[in-house]
């Protein structure tokens, strides 16, 4: 009997819920580590982020008004759905990073469990970074967190789905909405994660995913005026005071990787180094209410 | 106004017919009776002719020997000249505040930089009429805000982050809070003194040097600071003083050797200090303009949220970033609501700062006069209504009337931009949700008010304003332990409060 011809899949964008190819119909070859071919993955256009920041934008309300406990346990079922998807997120990063199949293992498994750390501080930030403050007049007055609104994701080039996963979760789990561009030569574990946010319950629009030439698209994202926050940790090196200049024009807030820290060698195994509420911060507004008290 | 004064001298009038909006004003009329002058003396500031850099715990002239005036605005005469700063003395403020850092400051340990800071609040409270009547001279502002706002809230300041210096580990749970080194800090001119004391308490509390530059038109209170900082025995070099034009916060914003930059003034500034650091690793915090929207609601009490809308926009001439310059009325109680507060706006008092009754002092300077100037004639040409109370303005210095525009439209300059004058634009709304769209509806988000005698309104009219600070039946109030500053475009970042600590520290893991 002849062998089974193999069921390729085809990667595209993730926007709004639904998997549209590009609108300006290109793809680029992606390979693995070994230079193998692996798979065309659509070369998004500027176009495609706007569409995307747009349904981000719509999205954002919504999430944000979710109870602090529903996103958490709707974050939690992402990490449940990747569990499902174990073996073929390995083997996906193992091709894209070049790792033995435990090396890849260890990775995937860590996403998963970083996805659940971040989840469970959904209903906790708030407690940890607000305040009620003792001011010198009779006023309650407090200060809580709120989310910024559209963020725009530049991911880690190197770590595929690792250091992607790090970078999303923290703005998601306070009500940020995210419009993310993939690592540039490693996107395949980017899509795919796509595909389990679309059938988790995170809701259409809270998560947009494009696959391309960043040199092309995250300048269209820092200089996008209803793009609230830049995370540039996957800028590359040359791009970056171009990237941080578009975003001065607006008054993004900016979550910056260090100069030092060079991308390709940072160690995302590092609970340490990568599980911090701070990043979390980076994506919040303080609000400070002045509440009267008085009969 | 003689017959006014016999008709109600002869009769008994009924409390309730003394009410304001019986005295017939608020249509234009120029207030019945005058006011016998109460000025605040001048004697207890010695000015002095010529004014140094403090770089390094002295005073020095500018590198070339230049200097600018700064002017009196309620007189246009000149108070003093200070030496006008140059990339050089930028260059050299910055190495005395890195050596002060690493040698002094950076190695005490917390406990005493919390004396070092408390002793800096005794003096500021001890010496609070002088510098009440400089910054009143300097700037502008009523000697009545000076010394009950101004003054008293930058003394606050430095006695609350004097406790947070040897009790970082509790604002930090889980991390050690490391200095970021070298500050540098620019100042605008509507609230000198305090502003420089949001900027200086809590960066050295944290450990951190400071080169602060003053607004150019308002250098003196922070050059009298400079002195109470050797009078508290300040270790030199841990705050330096730079006077001089915008170009010398540039220099010190792009200066290699600065860790932290933290700016308030204008957003166009500010885009232009974000640019500045770009592609570096230099922290920033950034506090800019605002368009606060204070929201009346139909069961408000009126006479209060006059009082509140007053203190609001008139406050500090309405030169305040958190400003509420624009006047959101529910519909129904519109009417009644602009009556009354052009009743309010007919017993104003513009005029000398350093009167103890002034109610609005000079506009800070020609420039800003002229823009505020600017902005009113588009808001005319635009095709709101204009409202100004009948007072008389003294004869020099930059003085504008309070004033108030009705039949405002969003699309409106006066609707969009920051006036950064004692200028009100009054619009409408019926629900809740519309008050919520036009409060929103614009690239700032540094303050909101809302007047409801409703609790439960009063926070979910909160929750949803996109602005950093929200006043309930109140406005414009300030604490040291109450966190300041924008969403949006009205920049990012906190003053105040624990948070604001988060500005100056560098997070390390324990």
């Amino acid at each position: 009997m002849a062998s089974r011809l193999e069921v390729r899949k085809t990667y595209k964008l993730y926007i709004g819920g639904a998997f549209p190819r590009t609108e300006s119909g290109r793809s680029y070859l992606v390979s693995g580590a070994d230079g193998a071919p692996l798979a065309n993955a659509c070369r998004a256009s500027r176009k495609d982020v706007r569409d995307a920041v747009r349904v981000a934008r719509a999205a954002f309300d919504g999430w944000a008004a979710r109870t602090a406990m529903n996103r958490g346990q709707v974050l939690y079922r992402v990490a449940e759905l990747m569990e499902g998807r174990r073996e073929q997120f390995v083997a996906e990063v193992g091709a894209a990073e070049g790792l033995r199949p435990a090396g890849a293992r260890a990775v995937v498994d860590r996403a998963i469990d970083r996805w659940v750390w971040y989840a469970g501080w959904a209903d906790k930030i708030g407690q940890v970074l607000g305040s009620s403050n003792p001011v010198a007049a009779p006023y309650f007055n407090f200060t809580i967190p709120e989310p910024t609104g559209v963020v725009g994701i530049v991911a880690p080039e190197t770590s595929s789905l690792l250091g992607l996963v790090s970078r999303l979760a923290p703005p998601l789990v306070t009500g940020n909405t995210v419009v993310l561009i993939a690592s540039e030569q490693r996107p395949l574990p980017a899509v795919t994660l796509s595909e389990v946010l679309a059938t988790s319950d995170v809701p259409g629009g809270v998560v947009n995913v494009v696959t391309g030439r960043k040199a092309e698209l995250a300048p269209v994202l820092a200089g996008h005026a209803d793009v609230d926050a830049l995370d540039t940790w996957g800028v590359p090196e040359e791009m970056r005071t171009e990237i941080e200049l578009l975003a001065a024009e607006d008054i993004k807030r900016l979550s910056r990787r260090p100069t030092k820290v060079v991308e390709a060698r940072f160690d995302w195994l590092d609970d340490a180094a990568t599980e911090r509420p701070e990043w979390i911060a980076a994506f919040l507004e303080m609000k400070t209410v002045w509440h009267p008290i008085g009969g | 106004m003689a017959a006014m004064a016999t008709d109600t001298s002869s009769t008994i009038v009924p409390a309730a017919d003394r009410s304001p909006s019986s005295w017939g004003l608020g249509d234009g009329q120029a207030i019945p009776w005058e006011y016998a002058p109460a000025p605040e003396a001048r004697d207890i500031v010695t000015l002095k002719e010529r004014y140094g850099l403090f770089i390094g715990g002295r005073f020095v002239p500018a590198s070339d020997g230049g200097t600018f005036a700064t002017v009196d605005p309620a007189t246009e005469e000149t108070l003093a000249h200070v030496a006008k700063a140059t990339p050089a003395d930028a260059d050299r403020a910055v190495r005395a505040a890195r050596r002060a850092q690493t040698r002094s400051w950076g190695a005490l340990p917390g406990k005493e930089r919390a004396k070092y800071l408390f002793r800096i609040a005794r003096i500021l409270q001890e010496r609070s009429r002088e510098f009440a009547v400089l910054e009143s001279m300097d700037s502008g502002k009523p000697i009545k805000e000076s010394r009950d706002v101004d003054v008293p809230l930058a003394a606050a300041h430095f006695w609350y982050y004097a406790g947070w210096a040897d009790k970082l580990g509790y604002a930090f749970p889980g991390r050690v809070a490391r200095p970021l080194g070298v500050a540098a800090q620019i100042i605008p001119w509507n609230f000198p003194l305090l502003m420089l004391s949001w900027k200086i308490a809590p960066a050295l509390a944290a450990g951190n040097t400071v080169v602060l530059k003053p607004a150019s038109t308002t250098p003196l209170s922070a050059l009298l600071f400079a002195e109470v900082c050797r009078e508290a025995d300040l270790p030199a070099g841990v705050v330096n003083i730079l006077t001089g034009p915008g170009e010398i916060g540039m220099a010190l914003v792009t200066h290699p050797g600065v860790d932290k930059v933290a700016f308030t003034g204008s957003t166009e500034i500010g885009r232009r200090i974000a640019k500045g650091v770009a592609g570096t690793d230099k922290a920033l915090t950034l506090e800019l303009g605002g368009k606060a929207a204070n929201i009346v609601f139909d069961d408000a009490p009126l006479d209060q949220a006059v009082e509140g809308i007053v203190n609001g926009i008139y406050f500090n001439q309405g030169e305040v970033c958190c400003a509420g310059s624009r006047l959101l009325a529910q519909e129904s109680i519109a009417e009644t609501l602009i009556d009354k507060l052009k009743d309010r706006l007919a017993t104003i008092r513009v005029g000398d700062p350093l009167d103890k009754n002034t109610d609005v002092g000079a506009i800070n300077s020609k420039a800003q006069l002229e823009k505020i100037t600017e902005l009113v004639a588009s808001g005319v040409a635009e095709g709101a209504e204009l409202y100004q109370p009948a007072c008389d303005l003294p004869e020099r210095g930059y003085f504008f009337r309070p004033t108030l525009f009705t039949n405002v439209a969003q699309s409106h300059r006066i609707a969009r931009e920051e006036i950064f004058g004692p200028v009100l634009s009054v619009l409408t709304f019926r629900t809740p949700d519309e008050a919520v769209e036009k409060a929103n509806n614009t690239v700032y988000g540094l303050s909101a008010g809302i007047w409801t005698d409703k609790g439960s309104r009063i926070l979910e009219m909160a929750k949803r304003m996109r602005a950093g600070v929200v006043w309930a039946n109140t406005f414009n109030r300030f604490d040291p332990t109450s966190p300041f500053g924008g969403y949006k475009e009205s920049g990012f970042g906190r003053e105040g409060g624990m948070h604001g600590l988060h500005a100056y520290v560098r997070l390390e893991d324990r």
